[in-house]
């Protein structure tokens, strides 16, 4: 076995760290504490939050990847197989392996097509592992509730490194056009006021389209088709992060430009305190509940995008298992008579259920750090 | 006014010239044309002939910024930038993949999308600000509790499943209106009546929740106080005082989006087989269709800088006490 570190795990063991850093240094500040507090007063949060935890344990074990080792030959170096699984593929294993040869509906024991069955006539074949299939199998015959869990590590990380890979361009561009103000400033409004006039979905069109123009050519890169996937993921969070930063900038501007008159900023000022010491002790602390709002809030919106930008064909890659490519598979198959829902229905009930929770959670956040939030 | 309004539209010429900058880089710098012919006719196995022709016909052989073989202004004007951008500021979108003019197409792919996209808007912005109100009227009860809640329910459900499942329930359970297609005249309305209800429930829960807050924030204030003290009705309060008062944000908030209705919505149209400017963005991007997606954003940038500049004398209109500047 061999361990295998992708550019997206490792972002994602830095995120679930710095969380718990921040959570860690954030229990000494009092005020922070107190609308922390604030938060988990209500049981509708505890339960979000439950669901949410479970939800990122199972991310978490999704990201723990390894190639496993092929068997060993005579007089040859230890060979591994070009496929990467991950520990949450280890722990599903007979769920990943059992497969069918098509569809079958939830618990079923036999196919769902019927076929010209061996001992001749016409009828259901059975299946080869008959009522094990909690959600039924897909088209070419895998487990669907196996596909469901392997798609949430891919919807949390499209709405958390979205968020992370743009943050920093976020609030280093607010703070500074709100604070130094002058020529400063108008580039910089002029830099999210021209992206933000492009159309969301065709910049990230366009941005995808791009990058597949540059992975096809650029295929020696990638070692393993996981790696490429990854790659085409990871890209993707950089774009969908380029098309949202402007918000949460104009907002950091915006307020920014309140404290800055505030009368103990002038005071720093007074007391000859550096323009980038100013900013990062006394404008930044005061804005972090703006972008712990942004980053929350912005979590479900990006996990529904994803569903859609994969079905518009501009998503993740193809060949990775996600909402999207799931829901894309299987819409067309409503129409046959009878219908195949289970896909469809697995996959909806699963990020209705993400979504859900990030939603209140989100709330919960919003109302307990937003000081002009009522109602 | 009028001086002000020159003013905002020359501001608008360097925000388009970023916007083209942006996507010329994107779409020639990132990649050069030799990469993108190669990815239309496919990877493997093209003869250097076949890449010349390719960009040959498209117009992509000539350098990308600078001509040092042309002569005078030639120099700056026989370049790929020049003929690919620069033009599109005359409106002049040159051809498709497929050889069809991209402004024609254009003209005439708008009015399915406007037959979609403005019913839904108009229908959406009744249906929530009254879903609203009725929140606001029974504030502080298990309705309103109940409201919000829905609110957010529906917020967290994915557009797609209310297309899959409008259409799978209203078209092949219950057989009333065609699943998909479209037809010019009033035969429209039987291919539009499904999609335009779907595109308002989609937006319900989202939009209920915003102005909820709105009429809350208004209902909070003095002359709402003063209204009440003189003994009028709670109803004759929210609908004549708060109502009115909570527009303002309301219209000036939603004028933004007015212009980019043209562009047509993009999922619905493609679900419904609407042949809309929406559906025409997704077919080239799944052509790979360079030039029309990038048609498509410079129009799109317009349309969106078009509405800031609606939504500045908007505020103007209705609130007297903001000038221009």
């Amino acid at each position: 076995m061999k361990p295998v570190l992708l550019w997206s795990d490792a972002l994602f063991f830095l995120l679930i760290a710095v969380t718990i850093g921040g959570a860690w240094w954030g229990r000494q500040q009092d005020h922070l504490r107190a609308g922390w507090v604030r938060v988990w007063g209500h049981r509708r949060t505890v339960v979000s939050a439950s669901v949410l935890a479970v939800f990122f344990a199972i991310g978490l074990v999704d990201s723990l990847h390894y190639r496993s080792q092929l068997p060993l030959e005579e007089g040859k170096p230890p060979a591994w197989s070009v496929e990467v699984l991950s520990a949450l593929d280890a722990l599903l294993m007979p769920l990943k392996t059992n497969t069918e040869k098509t569809y079958s509906a939830p618990l079923a024991t036999e196919l769902f097509a019927k076929e010209t069955l061996e001992e001749g006539g016409r009828g259901f074949p059975p299946l080869k592992y008959p009522g094990t299939h909690l959600f039924g199998t897909d088209k070419v015959g895998q487990d669907v509730l196996y596909l469901t869990l392997k798609s949430i590590r891919t919807g949390l990380l499209i709405g958390t490194l979205t968020t992370l890979i743009m943050l920093p361009a976020a609030v280093l561009l607010g703070i500074v056009a709100g604070y130094v103000g002058g020529w400063i400033d108008d580039v910089i409004q002029y830099l999210y006021t021209t992206l933000n006039s492009i159309p969301g979905v065709l910049l990230i069109a366009a941005a995808v389209l791009m990058m597949q123009v540059i992975i096809d050519t650029h295929a020696g890169w990638f070692a393993t088709a996981a790696e490429r996937a990854d790659a085409r993921l990871l890209a993707l969070c950089a774009i969908l992060g380029i098309t949202s930063w402007t918000g949460l900038c104009r907002l950091l501007r915006g307020e920014t430009l309140k404290l800055r008159e505030m009368e103990y900023v002038q005071a720093a000022r007074a007391f000859g305190g550096r323009p980038l010491a100013i900013m990062l002790r006394h404008i930044l602390p005061n804005l972090m509940h703006i972008v712990l709002i942004a980053i929350v809030m912005d979590f479900s919106g990006l996990v529904l995008a994803e569903a859609v930008l994969s079905y518009v064909g501009i998503g993740v890659d193809p060949n990775t298992i996600s909402f999207g490519t799931m829901i894309n598979a299987a819409r067309l198959e409503l129409a046959r008579e009878p219908m195949v829902w289970w896909s469809l229905a697995a996959a909806f009930c699963f990020m209705f259920v993400l979504v859900l929770a990030a939603n209140l959670f989100a709330d919960a956040v919003r109302d307990a750090f937003d000081p002009r939030a009522a109602g | 006014m009028l001086a002000y309004i020159v003013r905002r539209l020359l501001y608008a010429i360097p925000i388009l010239v970023g916007v083209n900058l942006i996507t010329f880089a994107l779409f020639f710098v990132v990649n050069s044309p030799d990469d993108m012919a190669r990815m239309q006719l496919g990877v493997k196995r093209v003869t250097p002939e076949a890449i010349q022709k390719w960009k040959a016909e498209r117009g992509y052989d000539k350098p990308l910024f600078w001509n040092a073989q042309a002569e005078g202004v030639g120099k700056a004007t026989q370049t790929i930038f020049y003929t690919k951008s620069v033009r599109m500021f005359a409106f002049d979108f040159g051809r498709a993949d497929d050889g069809r003019d991209i402004a024609r197409e254009i003209a005439t792919r708008m009015n399915p999308s406007l037959a979609v996209a403005v019913p839904v808007f108009v229908l959406g912005l009744f249906a929530t600000i009254s879903f609203a109100l009725l929140l606001v009227y029974f504030r502080a009860t298990y309705l309103d509790v109940a409201g919000v809640v829905l609110c957010v329910a529906m917020m967290s459900i994915s557009g797609l499943f209310y297309i899959i499942g409008g259409q799978w329930l209203v078209s092949k359970v219950w057989h009333l209106v065609p699943i998909s297609g479209y037809s010019e005249g009033l035969t429209a309305g039987k291919f539009l009546i499904l999609p335009v209800i779907i595109g308002v429930i989609g937006g319900i829960g989202s939009g209920t929740r915003w102005y909820r807050t709105i009429f809350l924030e208004e209902i909070g204030k003095d002359y709402v106080r003063t209204a009440r003290a003189k003994g009028l009705s709670e109803r004759l309060v929210l609908f004549r005082h708060v109502l009115r008062n909570a527009l303002i944000p309301i219209l000036t908030g939603v004028v933004v989006v007015i212009p980019t209705l043209f562009m047509g919505s993009l999922l619905i149209e493609s679900f419904f087989g609407i042949p809309g400017l929406g559906s025409y963005t997704i077919d080239a991007i799944n052509a790979q269709d360079f030039a029309v997606v990038r048609s498509m954003v410079f129009i799109g940038s317009c349309l969106y800088i078009v509405g800031l500049m609606l939504t500045d004398i908007s505020y103007t209109l209705v609130d007297p006490r903001i000038r221009f500047q």
